[in-house]
């Protein structure tokens, strides 16, 4: 992993002017490059880019480079980097805010199953309104790598077999109105 | 009798059916009145904030609107859950174009929301409403000699949780207050891999480790968890961390609502005791 970036690309501006808007993410202007980000997170050692790194690379202008990378996929949300940062950013929140930017780019990476997961769930949420563990499960595999369910299947079993994995959806009564909550939240622009 | 609106988040109706199931027999022995939030939602959790901002916000604003209505604090025993709602709630406070298309989005089901609505998790009220004393004094098995590990998971401490984000204590004192010894361990308040044993089970599996060695060296018989997410990885996927690092964990894994109930006596089939992979009826059996 290059630790040294020899050229900064050219939309600079407007890929910081990006992660900045997303809420507390004009912090990052801060940053010291202290690097407890990166020490505190249990995850670092898979990303391509760690934290401390991400954000300076967010800094100087490397929009691809980033996005199509496996770091922020790794994040597995335990904020421990944002309750120690010194300058109060949330690197736990500009993670999320790159995933976004990576869906809606087309650019995120193949190289981690997370973004397909991410889809699969919601689309589960959007289709019931409610998550459905087991069927958001099969589309993961299926859409991955089906013989991996092989190795988890004793897993899943385990679950049915103590009654914690319904066979069935379930969907909320309201699913009109909330179907057109949705929909008028992707209109309005829902890329924010 | 306390009142509070409920939202059990969708886990808790699946994987995490022991949480789901033992909720309300302990809420009913402690005087709490949870009255589920009526046709609640999804609150988008972690994948969807990581996919689209302004849907996520809305879907969670949903639940929101609908809480609202009954004037009432909601209630979660969920942490992701937990951190959802309040986040997607603090940002419709501080963020007025983030309101602004929210509430457009909700009228179109009808629903708007003020933001007058207060989300907590379950553990919290036990803590801060029932605290340890009272819930002490409603013991009638006390867990004497069991050894607890605490185990508080990522999202009920951080970003923004009631207690210390490294060092909490409020469960411990839960734990200690229904007769148990909680076991100090270092690992008390670190990461599971939550949802990252889907995408990454390699990941989450090291991580799950760690976890029970340090909690199985520090004495603990058993865990005790609020969290679907972290009940799940250290309970349904212990038999794979034993495969993966040829360990011979045994170690129960409960839900924090299933260890009070026990000690309030609370019979072990409205726990959903049997609902637990790793069976924790040979550390309970003394308290049954």
């Amino acid at each position: 992993m290059a630790e040294t970036m020899v050229e900064a690309p050219a939309a600079k501006t407007s890929f910081i002017d990006e992660v900045c808007s997303v809420p507390g993410g004009e912090a990052i202007h801060s940053c010291i490059q202290c690097g407890i980000c990166t020490g505190s997170c249990p995850t670092a050692n898979n990303w391509d880019y760690p934290p401390r790194q991400v954000i300076a690379m967010v800094r100087a202008g490397f929009r691809e480079e980033l996005l199509s990378s496996n770091s922020m996929w790794f994040c597995a949300s335990c904020y421990t980097c944002t309750v120690r940062c010194p300058r109060d950013i949330k690197p736990a929140d500009i993670m999320h805010a790159l995933e976004v930017l990576a869906f809606r780019s087309g650019l995120s990476t193949k190289q981690s199953r997370t973004p397909v997961m991410y889809q699969c769930f919601v689309d589960s949420a959007r289709g019931n309104g409610r998550v459905y563990e087991l069927g958001m499960m099969i589309k993961l595999f299926l859409k991955t790598n089906p013989f991996s369910a092989i190795k988890l299947a004793p897993v899943g079993l385990g679950l049915f077999l103590h009654g914690r994995m319904p066979l069935r959806p379930t969907r909320i009564k309201g699913m009109k109105e909330f179907k057109a909550i949705m929909d008028k939240a992707k209109k309005l622009g829902g890329a924010k | 009798m306390k009142h509070y609106s409920y939202y059990p988040g969708c886990s808790a109706e699946a994987t995490a059916s022991p949480l789901g199931i033992s909720v309300p027999p302990v809420a009913r022995a402690l005087d709490i009145d949870l009255a589920e939030l009526e046709d609640w939602n999804c609150c988008g959790s972690t994948p969807y904030n990581s996919v689209n901002k302004l849907e996520a916000g809305a879907m969670a604003a949903r639940n929101l609107a609908l809480a609202e209505k009954t004037g009432l604090d909601l209630v979660t025993p969920c942490s992701n859950c937990y951190v959802v709602l309040s986040s997607v709630n603090t940002h419709l406070k501080e963020l007025p174009d983030f309101r602004e298309n929210v509430n457009e989005a909700l009228a179109a089901g009808n629903l708007t929301y003020g933001g007058g609505v207060k989300v907590r998790h379950l553990a919290e009220v036990l803590y801060t409403d029932i605290t340890p004393e009272g819930l002490s004094g409603k013991v009638t098995n006390p867990l004497k000699g069991l050894k607890v590990a605490s185990y508080y998971g990522c999202q009920l401490v951080r970003p923004n949780g009631f207690d210390d984000p490294e060092s909490p204590h409020s469960l411990d004192e839960l734990v200690t207050s229904l007769g148990a010894e909680a076991v100090p361990w270092e690992l008390k308040a670190r990461c599971c891999g939550s949802s990252l044993i889907m995408p990454e089970p390699d990941v989450a599996l090291g991580l799950i480790n760690k976890l029970l060695k340090n909690a199985q060296e520090r004495g603990a018989q058993c865990l005790v968890t609020p969290c679907p997410l972290c009940q799940i990885n250290l309970d349904a996927y212990q038999s794979q961390v034993n495969s993966k690092f040829n360990t011979s964990y045994n170690l129960p894994v409960l839900f924090v609502t299933q260890l009070i109930g026990v000690a309030l006596g609370i019979p072990a089939k409205e726990l959903a005791l049997s609902k637990n992979i790793v069976s924790p009826m040979r550390v309970l059996a003394p308290y049954l």
